[in-house]
């Protein structure tokens, strides 16, 4: 399988399967495009349909009009020659495999701890419903964190890296509670040979110097919430009484990630319908300073109206586009940001089983509430009927594990000729619960967006391999 | 190649023989919360 596409003057070739990204010139994109329409993708040995000799007969009389024989015969070597080496037209031959991979016992990995169900912002367009997951609000107790940290060692098997994200909500107002629990993952991963990866994600109302200093003893990454340019974060992110919260938090948000050398955190916003020229608020975050930049689509039903519509794609698409190449320009000029949905390791990348197996929620990932509920993701919070159990009985319901567990690219049918399978692993199952009332669909606004992203991350990967 | 420039040196099938031994992050950890972006993540056994 291949996909071809241009983007920014550059010819690029993915073979999907094998992942290798070809940047190629107009006649040899033509030539691959070609050889697909006549059907050597779904051939059986691709490389023995090359090399007959009706195939290139073939070729050059679809293309000998445009371009002169000896330059499509060159082009046809190294097409035969990349094929032959498993870099083009592969075939797809993980599926049993993954089959075998999610058979594998399952081990609990991480947890999204809500330390707080409340919040000191009323952001609009929140899925936590102002901190309250359609419920009460509370604040997690140590005994219940205590708990939760207990059950994540207990059903860890092997694994050593245990990750805990204190999530809310926002929790900071539960901040004497999260340094406890620090203190007692330290405590336990000596005796239990762990290694704790703690992860805090804030509004940053309640950030000061003492929360500054432990973060950066203690968490191992920090994502800061703020949405971009003045006027598009304090329309979205206001507090309570109305006023905007950028003033406030911006200068908060800047000392933090330069007290962090620019690395291991996330400035992370995100956008909505009412700012469909959201490359401007990543540019402006990187003109302040910011390095570690994540902007992200708002997923919210379609009678919100801040929600992203079918109608608006073209719009996103461009300004994908566009910041890609203003990105390109500023890496050139040594004032490189990483964006996050622009990240993209073709060598050093997660492995085939990860590409295609899932997120991990409900099976390696797992969500605990304020009173000690679990649930697959955080996303899942509030909705009965994917409570899986609790921190004293354990996970009670192992049916939702298990269909959370048969969940891969092979069980969703949308994603089996889609070129992006290996970068989103299926995309988000909560997102396709959301719209489609099962967790084995996809939600498609979302996947047409990352099908932009990926083409725009592997043109940039183009761009500065030059 | 004169036509033809490749990215990269891997190819994934390399990966099935030691993949999957799960230390890596799940994907939700990072910074999205509301996606799924696992091509852009680290393997463990490369860091």
């Amino acid at each position: 399988m291949i996909h071809q596409y241009v983007n920014n003057g550059y010819h690029i070739v993915l073979d999907v399967n094998s992942g290798s990204v070809h940047v190629v010139d107009e006649l040899c994109y033509d030539v691959i495009q070609a050889l697909d329409t006549m059907g050597i993708d779904q051939a059986e040995n691709p490389v023995e349909e090359l090399k007959k000799e009706e195939t290139a007969a073939g070729l050059l009389e679809k293309l000998s009009a445009k371009y002169a024989e000896s330059d499509l015969k060159d082009a046809y070597g190294d097409i035969v020659e990349l094929t032959e080496a498993g870099q083009l037209f592969t075939k797809d031959i993980y599926e049993q495999y993954i089959g075998e991979v999610k058979q594998r016992k399952t081990v609990v990995k991480a947890l999204c701890m809500h330390i707080a169900h409340d919040c000191n912002l009323a952001c609009k367009y929140c899925f936590a419903e102002e901190g309250e997951y359609h419920g009460r609000r509370a604040l997690m107790s140590y005994e219940v964190g205590k708990k939760a940290l207990d059950f994540l060692i207990a059903n860890s098997g092997n694994r050593r890296n245990l990750e805990v994200d204190f999530f809310g909500g926002e929790p900071l107002m539960n901040w004497q509670v999260v340094k406890d629990l620090v203190a007692y993952g330290r405590e336990q991963e000596k005796i239990h040979n762990k290694n704790f990866r703690f992860t805090i994600t804030t509004n940053g109302v309640l950030l000061n110097d003492e929360v500054q200093e432990f973060v950066n003893k203690e968490m191992d990454n920090v994502v800061l919430s703020l949405d971009g340019r003045k006027e598009v974060n304090d329309k979205m992110r206001p507090f309570r009484n109305g006023k905007g919260s950028y003033d406030l938090i911006v200068p908060k948000f800047q000392k933090l990630a330069d007290s962090r050398n620019q690395e291991k955190y996330y400035v992370r916003g995100t956008f909505t319908r009412d700012n469909l020229d959201f490359s401007k608020d990543v540019l402006h975050f990187a003109d302040l300073g910011f390095k570690q930049i994540s902007i992200e689509p708002v997923v919210g039903e379609d009678s919100d109206f801040y929600s992203i519509k079918k109608e608006d794609l073209p719009k996103i698409f461009e300004e994908y586009d566009a910041l890609a190449k203003a990105l390109v320009e500023r890496e050139k000029e040594g004032k490189g940001v990483n964006f996050f949905h622009f990240m993209i390791d073709l060598d050093g990348g997660p492995c085939v089983a990860k590409r295609l197996s899932g997120c991990g929620s409900g099976t390696e990932y797992l969500a605990v509430t304020p009173w000690g509920d679990l649930y697959p993701c955080h996303q899942f919070v509030g909705e009965e009927e994917f409570l899986m159990g609790n921190v004293d009985d354990g996970i009670v319901k192992p049916e939702i594990a298990e269909e959370f567990r048969g969940c891969s690219v092979y069980s969703k049918e949308k994603c089996k000729n889609c070129f992006a399978k290996f970068y989103c692993s299926g995309g988000c199952m909560a997102n396709s619960q959301k719209f489609h009332g099962s967790i084995h669909d996809t939600y498609d606004i979302g996947c047409e967006m990352e099908r932009k992203r990926v083409e725009c991350a592997i043109m940039m990967k183009a761009a500065l391999a030059e | 190649m004169k036509h033809i420039k490749t990215l990269n040196t891997q190819t994934l099938n390399n990966t099935m023989k030691k993949g999957g031994c799960g230390e890596c992050q799940t994907s939700c950890q990072s910074a999205c919360k509301t996606s799924c972006t696992v091509g852009n993540q680290t393997c463990e056994q490369k860091k």
